[in-house]
């Protein structure tokens, strides 16, 4: 008993005194905790966008800060696990002042926080991840799906599928496949591709694949049998590069195959290289960047002094460049804040969030932050929490991805009313009554 | 010196029986337990209680369950993470589709899902043991693992087969925050813990170690195996369970079955291993090593990194938290093969003895 006891006290007190050496750097800096995974089995995918995260954090305060703000920030490693970064979340979100938003890079733990961050009063940027329904902003008041979701992706994989085939009419029978992390990421376009087919009478075909996903030989026997005219691939990590050997094993064509975001980066095609050409991947807006003038500035601002949290030659990567957007779009949500809540302050969660609601970066100031040609405008509202739901598709030519498709932007008329009946069924499980739109003005 | 039993006198037969035949320990267990109804609570923040209280309870609680089927009878199990989400998914299915179900109904009710999981998937010890069970239990995981996958009514048809439960609430008291949420915990596992102690002394618990210590013997003697063995089966899953419905209602709030998967399983096995085998509280031993050492780990080495001048980077903290956890499991195992709880009573033995020790 008295160990127990003993144990209990040294580690109560150590953690006290952790907590309290790290408290003292609270002056006036902007708290801004990132939760990321650089070990495990999707280590190599989430380091990149890790480094992208804070790269982009360290070249704002390089410039100055956010209007004379310094940042400060804290990496909490969890290894995609979604009960450590439910531990890290909350050993983050109260130091140094508050956590200003959490992004987890997570869907698993993105579901778990939903209803700790509205407790918490803490923004949830899930940017082209997370629940697709908490595009609602009247029910989801804290979570911020920016620049798309999964049913975004989906719709517009049908869309480009549809435009190969040479119209909607022309999907009327065909085959598709789903080939899927096992998991809640890899669960949610089911119900958009379902509800799809049932509009333009094509199959769907559902094969999940297990964590971690290196064991996929079953399923690609059933591609083998079934010969579906189209492989969307759902996966994360290492599934995504297994995934690609094993249709080259099978012989399925590569220009068939079709990836979301995180199943469209180096890491997944860069172990197989020609055997990935010419598979395709939905960019929820940008793909790799390397010119653009944002990751020139990182190398000339952080990299240039030795500061860069990653290796150089990854600057402007696919998923560095996710890890930076999603960055900036937290940075231009407490920027936008300041703008009504006073010019260098600290902003609070909530304030936070009402600069989340308010975003509205168009072309100009996309330009001036060095952002033009990664990405397209995005404006969000109290209502809508996404912003934006634009496209591009692009391809891997066995050395490089490059931009394949034009824009295409999600259907409103599909994805809205699901969004509706979705985040309406949520607010009646959770008992929440959703803001109407004068409580939004306030 | 202070811890001895000199001229403490029995009586009675109920004074011999008692659980804790020894005064200082009665006093003991009841400032632990005042400590933790009452200094706890007034001591901790809510990221002691959040991130390394409540789990700690919840899966201290699983791990006394495991205990009883390892530790005690002897049957080596790996199912203990399917149990669990038998427990969390049968209770969330009660509680949602029954109206007005109570909230430890729908708890209790859980445990007994699990309880009736655990008999059928205890048949097999009747025939094998050792090694062979253990395989034979991993079964129940991985079906388990797929029925939670696949089967959407367990899951009320939710799109990302992920679940959530909100609003707790038993006889009018909402349980909301942290603090309230570690009582609740705290309470269930002080309940479980007194009857499992008292099963364990009692002529069912004797009849599980004698089924333990050799099985052939145990039957000549006039226990009847299958009873004994199912019996411990139901026990331990049924504790299991309900462990399970705390872990996904009260510590989680929205989980999916990975919360439940087969590495749920190991940990809680090499609780009760490196815990102790056959001991209550190794049960709570096994729990927090399992539970708070990687997380102290974790936030301790970078601070032990800024006193020498040295900041480490996170994905050092994260491999070292490994490395180091697995040393220790292996010196915890070297130094003392029956558990952290057997150190704790050989600590006991000498204090006994203390200062004249032979």
């Amino acid at each position: 008993m008295k160990l127990r006891k003993l144990a209990m006290a040294a580690s109560l007190a150590t953690i006290g005194l952790a907590s309290a050496l790290t408290a003292q750097a609270a002056a006036k800096e902007q708290y801004f905790p990132v939760l990321v995974y650089r070990t495990g089995a999707y280590g190599p995918n989430g380091a990149p966008w890790a480094n992208g995260y804070i790269d982009y954090l360290k070249l704002v305060n390089a410039k100055g800060g956010m209007n004379g703000v310094k940042i400060s920030f804290e990496e909490c490693e969890f290894g995609y696990a979604t009960d450590r970064g439910v531990e890290c979340y909350e050993r983050l979100k109260g130091k140094n002042g508050g956590g200003t938003v959490f992004q987890p890079l997570s869907t698993g733990v993105t579901f778990a926080l939903t209803e700790k961050a509205a407790v918490d009063k803490i923004p949830l940027i899930t940017a082209g991840y997370g629940r697709s329904e908490s595009s609602n902003g009247a029910v989801f008041t804290w979570n911020f799906p920016l620049l798309g979701t999964y049913w975004v992706g989906a719709d517009v994989a049908i869309q480009h599928i549809a435009k190969k085939e040479g119209g909607m009419d022309k999907l009327k029978g065909k085959k598709i496949a789903l080939v899927y992390h096992d998991s809640p990421y890899g669960k949610e376009p089911i119900p958009l591709l379902q509800e799809r087919a049932k509009m333009h009478g094509f199959d769907v075909q559902l094969l999940p694949v297990a964590h971690p996903g290196v064991e996929q030989k079953a399923t690609w026997l059933q591609i083998r049998q079934s010969r579906p005219d189209y492989v969307l691939l759902w996966g994360w990590g290492v599934m995504n590069s297994t995934s690609l050997k094993e249709a080259q094993a099978t012989g399925y064509p590569r220009e068939k195959m079709i990836g979301i975001w995180w199943a469209g980066a180096e890491p997944d095609v860069k172990d197989v290289a020609d055997g990935a050409k010419g598979y395709s991947a939905l960019t929820l807006q940008h793909g790799a960047e390397p010119n653009s003038k944002v990751a020139q500035d990182i190398l000339a601002m952080v990299h240039a002094k030795g500061q860069g949290t990653g290796p150089k030659d990854e600057v402007g990567s696919v998923l560095y460049m996710r890890g930076l957007l999603s960055s900036m779009l937290a940075v231009e949500g407490v920027k936008r804040a300041q703008e009504r809540y006073g010019k260098g302050k600290v902003m609070s969660g909530e304030q936070v969030r009402w600069g989340l609601e308010n975003l509205n970066l168009d072309q100009k100031k996309l330009d001036g932050m060095g952002f033009s040609g990664v990405m397209r405008p995005v404006q969000t509202s109290c209502l809508d929490h996404m912003g934006s739901s634009w496209v591009r598709v692009h391809s891997w030519d066995g050395a490089k991805w490059n931009f394949t498709s034009d824009w295409y932007q999600a259907d409103e008329k599909v994805i809205r009313p699901m969004v509706m009946l979705a985040s309406g069924r949520y607010a009646e499980e959770k008992k929440l009554k959703p803001r109407t739109p004068e409580e939004c003005k306030q | 010196m202070i811890y001895r039993e000199n001229g403490q006198f029995k009586t009675s037969y109920a004074a011999d029986q008692q659980i804790f035949p020894i005064r200082q320990d009665r006093y003991a267990i009841a400032a632990l337990l005042v400590f933790a109804f009452v200094g706890v609570p007034l001591l901790a923040d809510e990221y002691m209680f959040r991130a390394i209280l409540i789990p700690f309870l919840i899966l201290g609680l699983a791990a006394l369950g495991v205990n009883i089927l390892v530790g005690y009878c002897g049957q080596i199990t790996l199912g203990a993470g399917a149990f669990m989400a038998v427990g969390a998914y049968a209770a969330y299915n009660f509680l949602a589709r029954v109206d007005g179900m109570p909230l430890l109904g729908a708890l209790l009710l859980g445990g007994a899902t699990a309880a009736v999981a655990g008999i059928v998937f205890g048949v097999p010890s009747l025939r094998v043991r050792g090694l062979y069970l253990a395989v034979a239990t991993l079964a129940a995981q991985f079906f388990f693992d797929w029925a939670f996958l696949r089967i959407k009514w367990f899951t009320l048809d939710s799109s990302s087969g992920s679940v959530s439960v909100s609003n707790l609430e038993m006889f009018g008291w909402t349980i909301n925050s942290p603090v309230e949420k570690y009582l609740f915990c705290l309470g269930l596992l002080a309940v479980f813990a007194l009857l499992a102690k008292n099963l364990v002394r009692g002529a069912i618990g004797r009849q599980w170690m004698a089924i333990r210590d050799m099985d052939v013997a145990a039957e000549v003697i006039g226990i009847r195996p299958m009873y004994a063995k199912l019996s411990a089966f139901a026990v331990s899953s049924f504790i299991v369970g309900v462990a399970g419905a705390l872990w996904g209602f009260v510590h989680l709030g929205s989980w999916e079955p990975a919360a439940f998967s087969v590495d749920r399983s190991f940990q809680l096995l090499f609780m009760v291993i490196i815990g102790g085998m056959g001991s209550i509280m190794g049960s709570f031993f096994g729990a927090a090593f399992i539970v708070v050492l990687p997380i102290f780990l974790n936030q301790a080495l970078p601070w032990l990194g800024n006193l020498v001048g040295v900041s480490i980077s996170t994905v050092g903290v994260s491999h070292s938290e490994f490395i180091i956890f697995g040393a220790l499991i292996v010196f915890f195992l070297i130094v003392e093969p029956h558990g952290i709880a057997r150190l704790w009573s050989t600590a006991k033995e000498k204090l006994r003895l203390w200062p004249f020790p032979h």
